[in-house]
């Protein structure tokens, strides 16, 4: 009886159901904490007409610009897609449909997704390009626009410690949109860099609570670092 | 002279006061950390999830899981704080943030923003500068006055996509230190050795000058 253990033994197991023109919601900020293995899972799978939602879209051959090279990717939402030539190129040629969204929007689109909060109303991208075509109301004098949240197919997501139970724990700024993303898929998949047993983390420190995930995988991580900044 | 970037970044600095929590944007905002006045404490917000951005890494410090809005590698200083996300935008969101500097291609009179988009060039994103613009009450925006061409970027109206709309409160440029108020710029300060006339010809928007106009001074 597997009961609240929802480890997987391999990355096959981990992205299994995932097809083509499906949702994907990624954590990760720049190339911090994204989960590199699930996106290489993605990319050996060979699935396309993805709609990826994510903050970035990683550099050429790493992170999710590894999911370009095969024009896996048809659409994606996003807060900052530079840094990434071929990226360019495919948008330029119209491969691939940019959703540009207001990093702040994009983090709640997550977590009303997760929360059953349907659409939202904020000040951001009210009078921009952004706020066009949406719904606005006025609360005490300010103008809102009206956002909607977003639920992912898949949720794919990046922590350091979990257990078996799938309670995650993320390490310094690699934490980012990994905790909104985690609640936002209908299939949660979580890979981390060591699992514990159950009664081994702080129950207070969890981040991501067990609830939120379907399924956890142990791997190993590059980490590359995107602007390598040192004092002397 | 018109003031150099470290002058601007200095400039900007003095508007700090101890106790604030800061978010400073990329390119000379990023500076003013450099110039915090002694005897004040202030806490930088880097909206990636870290309050209380610290200094670069030494080499042994270097942590790929550790980096800043930029994408730097970075520290956290002593009392700092790090969270996802979407709790670091509803500090931004929320007006929690007592100041947030950043850069503009264009502001108006209206203390309209636009920082984000110029058509017809390659499109990168807004990352969160519409955030930081909608949600904080105190923004300084830093900006060359003209273009290299002598076009002026304090406008009646903003001409580029918007990043924000009546949000602008206060601009420094090159040339000049301005607030917005009810539809104008007002002129508060001038660079060293730049006169008035120049300000008000490279100034395309409504502007207002008091009959003194301190100029700003440096230490050497």
């Amino acid at each position: 009886m597997a009961g609240f253990d929802k480890r997987v033994s391999s990355y096959e197991e981990a992205m299994e159901g995932i097809e083509s023109g499906m949702t994907v919601i990624a954590g990760g900020f720049g190339l911090c904490g994204i989960p590199e293995n699930l996106i290489a899972e993605i990319k050996r799978r060979g699935v396309s007409d993805l709609t990826v939602v994510s903050n970035n879209c990683g550099v050429d051959g790493f992170g999710l610009g590894v999911l370009l090279e095969d024009r896996q990717i048809s659409k994606i939402l996003a807060s900052y897609v530079g840094e990434n030539a071929l990226f360019e190129k495919q948008m330029l040629n119209d491969e691939i449909e940019v959703v540009l969204t207001p990093q702040g929007t994009l983090a709640e689109k997550m977590r009303a997704g997760g929360a059953g909060i349907p659409a939202f109303y904020t000040a951001t991208g009210y009078g921009t390009p952004i706020g066009e075509g949406k719904e606005v109301r006025v609360f005490n004098d300010r103008h809102y626009i009206l956002e909607e949240a977003i639920i992912g197919d898949f949720a794919i997501v990046k922590g350091w410690k979990a257990d078996r139970y799938g309670n995650v724990m993320y390490r310094h700024t690699a934490q980012n949109f990994n905790p909104m993303a985690a609640t936002a898929g209908k299939i949660t998949v979580v890979e981390v860099e060591e699992i514990v047993e159950p009664g081994e983390l702080e129950p207070s420190q969890i981040h991501t609570p067990g609830i939120y995930v379907d399924r956890i995988i142990q791997g190993t991580f590059e980490k590359r670092i995107e602007k390598r900044t040192v004092r002397s | 002279m018109a003031l150099t970037r470290e002058q601007m970044a200095q400039r900007v600095a003095r508007e700090l006061q101890d106790g604030f929590y800061v978010n400073l944007g990329i390119g000379i905002p990023t500076l003013v950390a450099n110039y915090i006045p002694d005897g004040i404490d202030v806490m930088l917000q880097s909206e990636n999830g870290l309050l209380g951005m610290g200094r670069y890494p030494t080499e042994d410090e270097l942590d790929p899981d550790m980096i800043n809005a930029g994408k730097e590698t970075v520290t956290a200083r002593p009392g700092a704080a790090i969270f996802s996300s979407a709790e670091s935008f509803a500090m931004i969101r929320g007006g929690h943030v007592d100041l947030t500097v950043l850069g503009a291609f264009e502001v108006d009179q209206q203390g309209n923003i636009a920082s984000w988009m110029i058509p017809g060039k390659l499109i990168k994103g807004m990352g969160g500068a519409m955030d930081l613009v909608a949600g904080a009450d105190n923004i300084i925006c830093t900006m060359t006055h003209a273009s290299k061409h002598g076009e002026s970027k304090l406008l009646e109206k903003c001409e580029l996509p918007l990043t924000g709309a009546g949000c602008i409160n206060r601009v420094l440029t090159d040339l000049a230190y301005l607030e917005i108020k009810d539809g104008a710029f007002i002129l508060k300060e001038r660079a060293p050795g730049v006169s008035v006339e120049e300000i008000i010809e490279k100034t395309a928007g409504k502007l207002i000058v008091p009959d003194h106009v301190p100029e700003m001074t440096f230490d050497a």
